[in-house]
């Protein structure tokens, strides 16, 4: 096969992300438009930080007029879940050209890992294959929030919006669902929700997500430490 | 509109090195045991404690009742992630029983 040709396979496969995608970014514009942040900026956002909860969250703290500080914190909280997806991906890449990890890295998100893991367990791909996949779920993505930037005054209704916004729980509620395999995880989760409702109504601001996350993670370690499972 | 430029740039720097370093360095360095565990917490912590707060005191109050949509969604919503493994489907699923429960 042709560079080209495993390029357009990868492409074809990354078919249902797109169709997730599409909606799923148009919410997230339409919400941002409705939030009163303009075109460029959806457009910005989508193109340079690409990543759905991230970018969800961002405008839901800007319209609460969070500050910048703890938007960007809580925004790389959410995200550093990719470190295990970027460890778990590195070990089928050992081939690739290193000056191709940049970008495949960037265009790394939960549903492309998952796609992209199943693929590479079934045969070897080449990067050209992989560029194709995560590029063209890229494309989705970007036109998705375009759209909804331009359109989404139509749906400028509180029902709407109200709706729209699910979307991020929605994806969110779905997320944490995939990842309670293992009892600590669902000890964690039930920590971290609980603490973070605590914080939530008590301590004003939004440094809420961050506290609890932080708390749960360390009293995890700390109890497996203790347990001598460390 | 400068701040949401600092935002944008602040939070694509953070997105990025997330996903960019393990892939780019693992190979050449071993991350503390302790590190990886700590680290193996956050997703579903983060996630936890988004969803939580947002579903169940929307408006800064507890509300478990009818009158709060996003609580009662919650129900279907996880049960089609956990039947269907599928992100679409529950967030259609999610959303139309949002939207359905406005109208009641």
């Amino acid at each position: 096969m042709t560079s080209l040709q495993d390029f357009l396979a990868g492409s074809k496969k990354a078919i249902p992300i797109v169709l997730g995608y599409l909606p799923l970014g148009f919410a997230y514009g339409a919400l941002a438009s409705i939030a009163g942040i303009n075109l460029p900026y959806i457009l910005m956002m989508s193109i340079l930080v690409f990543a759905g909860s991230g970018q969800f969250i961002t405008v839901s703290m800007l319209a609460a007029g969070a500050g910048a500080f703890s938007i960007i914190l809580t925004v790389f909280l959410v995200n550093l879940r990719h470190l295990l997806m970027s460890a778990s991906l590195s070990t089928y890449l050992q081939k690739f050209p290193r000056k191709v990890l940049p970008l495949i890295s960037f265009w790394l998100t939960d549903e492309s890992f998952a796609l992209a893991t199943g693929e590479l367990q079934e045969g070897e791909k080449n990067h050209f294959f992989l560029l194709g996949l995560f590029g063209t779920a890229y494309l989705g993505w970007v036109i998705g929030g375009g759209l909804g930037g331009i359109f989404g005054g139509l749906f400028n209704s509180s029902r709407a919006a109200y709706t729209m916004e699910y979307a991020l729980y929605a994806m969110f509620i779905f997320l944490l669902v995939i990842q309670l395999k293992q009892k600590k995880f669902i000890f964690a989760a039930a920590c971290a929700g609980s603490l973070s409702l605590l914080f939530y109504l008590l301590v004003p601001g939004s440094w809420y997500i961050i506290m609890a996350t932080v708390a749960t993670a360390t009293l995890g370690v700390m109890v497996e430490k203790w347990k001598g499972l460390l | 509109m400068e701040r949401l430029t600092l935002v944008i740039l602040g939070c694509a720097v953070v997105t990025f090195l997330p996903r960019f370093l393990p892939m780019y360095i693992l190979t050449r360095l071993k991350i503390p045991k302790i590190v990886v565990a700590w680290l193996s917490y956050i997703p579903v912590a983060v996630l936890a404690a988004l969803v939580v707060p947002g579903i169940m005191a929307p408006e800064h109050k507890i509300n478990l009742t009818f009158t709060n949509a996003y609580f009662i969604a919650a129900f279907p919503a996880f049960f089609i992630a956990w039947r269907t493994k599928n992100m679409l489907l529950t967030v259609v699923g999610g959303m139309a029983v949002v939207f359905l429960l406005q109208y009641l």
